[in-house]
């Protein structure tokens, strides 16, 4: 009788999400009258314009995986060997933009490094990619921070770090030879979700008006019947290859986890 | 040895390196300040200020005007009812998982995909839900055709407060489910056990042990969800194109020029919903600290 | 009078058979241990007792009821387990008030009863605290107060010391056993403690590999072991190595040394088999009693406080010896050639 149940939520369940999904697929190929076809998707990947965007966030989430990673690894090292007090302050921050919703912190960024400010950032080209970058790391930061700390946590960093010291390492050298290759299986995880959620994003790029990937299929959506849909499946596989490729590299783990 | 004379040394000697034990935190901490902290509170300080910066509560009162309560109001009714979908469905599905006796190799690709399409939200979302439900949508159509159901006619409209909560449990759903897992995973078989060895029934065990035990997982979890569907507006905006009053919605506009007449109203928008979604995550914290305190 | 009967119970998992054909009659009040190490299925026929999983062949009666019809919660059964679960949700007063709560007690009925089992195990100044606030033994005596509530007809204790520390494991295990004794109820025990078992049971049940190598008192199992396991699994034994001279009149050679012994040989002469000897057996005083002597040189002495224990090279063989500690003589040292002077009826010869 249990099992009645449990399998029938589960179909439930399966439908809601599964139907979506199989109708973007199925409108994406209907462009050409009457039959299925590729055209949606030969006439995206066609674009000049969703080329151009595609490039530009591509870019921008390696930038900001880059940054994020120089950023939240020696930190999240350094507050765990030396400033172990800190850590739920630490934690709480990087939980903030998960509290202060993107459209608010993008607007606070517009308000406070216009043209007018001590920092006019929006004031130039580039100054608006840096900050459209510092935006997209602050979005990713609780999940990179997360990932990092995770995977600093099933390692002994204290006496790792004493044990390279000891043998005369540096601070840089116990970084990349020693932490960093310890925890890349946890830094890739983070770098993968921030890819994610850098690609699709639409409110901050939008606000800042950038040419990025969000705005570009939300325009699309605005004009266009058969394309939007088409994008939809790409944006999707983006998404459960990023997440597959977390699944997999986790698979990799040297060091055992423990189960959160 | 050298290598014992430095350990110890770095050991009784840490007030001489304190100032250097912060530095290495300051990347971070001007990260965060610049890009977080400071931000919020130009808008929080900013609600409460005239344009030429003199204090004011013109900005919050402001907000009390009828259409701008109505988007909050709207706000508040879209997250509430797709935060309390999403946790009845996704404790649902996360109950037949955990414990519903089906195979062991359901769990894993469930929960994969809950991680995928708690992530798929925003602009393709919404276009998926337009292939499916909209006016020329697939299940629509099939509807229409094969079994003779209009949607239109029986009042269903995906460009809705209905089709916009229908649609935020794409994502929302997922959420519950890989949030209240490990709540779900937490409850120890010896509970069921000794329950049930003392007389209790699955239903009394249910009752009186389990369910307490994860209401706390539950409502935090709700706190959560309703946050998180407040503060959304990618998908709002691709799925109804800014005419829904939300505050989301509104705020943009308004960062876009000034639709209200009032810059600082601007700010006394966002700080509006910087309280809203503050307090639901405070409650959450709360909720999941008092429940961990008891599992210990 | 026989109150709890396991006849032929088998249980399998799959093709995994983890309980072989086990048959024990339990008296009503008896105190009995499982013994064994992990995975000799005696958590398994204790769950079976409480209903939780089903024997694959075989009955249980309790108070000649058949129990196979009978779900876990209409066996009238207490039950302790090692993780004492518990409900984190409820203060103590709750918890123990639980099985007497679903039998639908009135609710002053229950707060006498509550506080009297509380006031069993000592604990009545913390009925308002929660599980989280107390120690893993106050935790544990209040799942046995909950186990005790309802009065059930059988007490069933899964490991319940495992997870506690040494000092509160001896402490706590006299206090379950007097508890049982005042109250007269049919206890089964699990453990893989065998000082725990030796010491609070009537009677002993030592488990290997899902079959009952031997039931018996403390007194029997420690001094008759019927099998190797037994015998090596309860308590320390020393082995040594012998060879048959002569079945008919019991001689085996230990080394140079010929002697006899007082069980029947199965072996022809000449075949290697192995003798068992307790540590506490002989003496090497002047004058102490016995029919035998093995000569040896020490190889260790350690001074244990009211224990030394010596340990020998016999002919090869290393054979450990206690002694109490006596403080007019010195304890042997290192190289000292000593003569241990044993009886042949300490000598048991292992067939199994």
């Amino acid at each position: 009788m249990k099992k009645f149940w449990a399998w029938g939520a589960l179909a439930f369940g399966l439908l809601y999400f599964v139907l979506p999904l199989i109708g973007m697929t199925n409108f994406s190929l209907k462009m050409r009258r009457g039959e299925y076809s590729f055209d949606a998707y030969a006439k995206v990947l066609g674009d000049p314009q969703f080329q151009q965007t595609f490039t530009y966030s591509v870019t921008m989430a390696l930038v900001t995986i880059l940054f994020g990673v120089i950023l939240v690894v020696p930190t999240a090292y350094w507050v765990r060997l030396r400033l172990p007090g800190l850590r739920p302050y630490i934690e709480f921050v990087t939980l903030l933009p998960l509290v202060i919703p993107a459209i608010v912190i993008v607007f606070g960024y517009i308000r406070l490094y216009n043209t007018s400010s001590w920092l006019p950032l929006t004031g130039s080209l580039m100054g608006t990619n840096l900050l459209l970058m510092f935006g997209y790391a602050t979005l990713s930061l609780p999940y990179m921070y997360r990932a990092v700390d995770t995977g600093l946590s099933s390692i002994d960093v204290r006496t790792l770090t004493e044990a390279a010291q000891s043998l005369g390492a540096g601070w840089t050298r116990i970084l990349f030879r020693i932490i960093l290759p310890n925890v890349l299986i946890a830094v890739l995880s983070g770098a993968f979700l921030t890819f994610a959620i850098v690609i699709g994003e639409f409110t901050m790029a939008a606000l800042l008006n950038r040419p990025a990937f969000g705005p570009y299929m939300q325009l699309l959506g605005a004009n266009r019947a058969y394309e939007p849909a088409a994008l939809a499946v790409i944006a999707f596989g983006i998404t459960w290859g990023c997440l597959g490729l977390i699944q997999l590299v986790s698979r990799f783990q040297k060091t055992t986890q423990r189960p959160a | 040895m050298a290598s014992d004379s430095t350990a110890a040394s770095q050991t009784t000697r840490p007030t001489r390196r304190l100032p250097l034990q912060w530095v290495g935190i300051a990347p971070f901490a001007a990260f965060a300040l610049l890009f977080l902290i400071l931000p919020t509170m130009k808008i929080v300080i900013g609600a409460f200020q005239t344009p030429d910066g003199s204090f004011t509560l013109e900005n919050i009162q402001g907000l009390f005007t009828p259409s701008i309560l109505a988007a909050y109001w709207i706000s508040i009714k879209i997250s509430l009812s797709s935060a309390l979908l999403g946790c009845l469905i996704g404790f649902g599905m996360a109950t037949a998982v955990v414990l519903g006796g089906l195979p062991p190799w359901i769990r894993g690709p469930l929960l994969t995909f809950s991680g995928v399409a708690s992530n798929f939200a925003g602009v393709p979302l919404a276009f998926a839900f337009l292939a499916t439900l909209g006016p020329m949508g697939l299940v629509t159509v099939f509807l229409r055709t094969q079994i003779g159901i209009d949607l239109r006619s029986l009042g269903f409209n995906l460009l809705s407060f209905w089709g916009l909560t229908l649609t935020y449990l794409f994502f929302q759903i997922p959420l519950m489910v890989l949030i209240i897992t490990p709540a779900i995973d937490g409850l120890k078989r010896e509970w069921k056990e000794a329950a049930s060895i003392l007389g209790a029934t699955n239903l009394q065990y249910w009752r009186m042990v389990a369910f307490p035990i994860l209401l706390p997982s539950i409502l935090g979890t709700l706190a959560l969800l309703f946050a998180n569907a407040f503060g959304a507006v990618a998908t709002a905006i691709a799925l109804t194109g800014s005419s829904l009053n939300i505050v989301p919605i509104l705020l943009f506009a308004q960062s876009r020029g000034d639709v209200l007449g009032n810059p600082h109203l601007g700010y006394a928008l966002a700080f509006g919903m910087i309280v809203v979604t503050g307090v639901a995550n405070a409650i959450y914290i709360w909720l999941r600290a008092r429940s961990e305190r008891w599992l210990k | 009078m026989t109150f709890l009967t396991l006849t032929n119970i088998q249980k399998s998992f799959g093709p995994v058979k983890v309980v072989h054909d086990f048959n024990m009659a339990i008296n009503k009040g008896e105190f009995v241990s499982f013994l064994g190490p992990s995975g000799c299925g005696k958590t398994t026929i204790l769950r079976m007792v409480a209903g939780f999983e089903t024997p694959t062949g075989g009955t249980i009666m309790i108070n000649g009821r058949d129990q196979s019809s009978l779900k876990p919660n209409q066996r009238n059964i207490g039950m302790v387990f090692q993780a004492y679960a518990l409900f984190p949700n409820m203060n103590v007063f709750d918890n123990v008030a639980f099985g007497l709560k679903i039998h639908g007690m009135p609710k002053a009925d229950i707060e006498k009863r509550v506080k009297e089992m509380l006031a069993l195990i000592n604990l009545d100044h913390l009925a308002e605290r929660y599980p989280y606030q107390l120690s893993g033994g106050q935790q544990q005596r209040v799942a046995l107060a909950r186990a005790l509530a309802p009065k059930p007809q059988v007490l069933l204790l899964d490991e319940p010391l495992s997870a506690l520390d040494a000092k509160i494991r001896v402490s706590l295990r006299e206090e379950i056993r007097q508890i049982q004794r005042q109250l007269g109820i049919t206890t089964i025990f699990v453990t893989h403690d065998q000082e725990e078992a030796l010491s609070i049971s009537d009677r002993v049940v030592v488990m290997n590999a899902g079959r009952a190598d031997q039931i018996g008192t403390p007194f029997e199992i420690y001094n008759k072991p019927s099998t190797r396991f037994v015998a090596s699994f309860v308590g320390t034994l020393n082995l040594i190595e012998a060879k048959v001279v002569d079945p008919q009149n019991s001689t085996v050679a230990i080394g140079d040394l010929t002697i006899g012994i007082k069980e029947k040989i199965d072996a022809p002469a000449g075949t290697t088999v192995q003798l068992a000897m307790r540590p506490e057996a002989g003496s090497i005083m002047d004058g102490a009693k016995g029919d035998t002597t093995l000569r040896g040189e020490v190889v260790s002495s350690h001074f244990l406080g009211s224990v030394i224990r010596t340990r020998i090279n016999v002919a090869g063989n290393i054979v450990s010896f206690d002694m109490f500690n006596d403080p007019s003589i010195a304890p042997p040292s290192l190289g000292d050639t000593v003569a241990l002077k044993i009886d042949s009826a300490d000598l048991l010869i292992l067939q199994a």
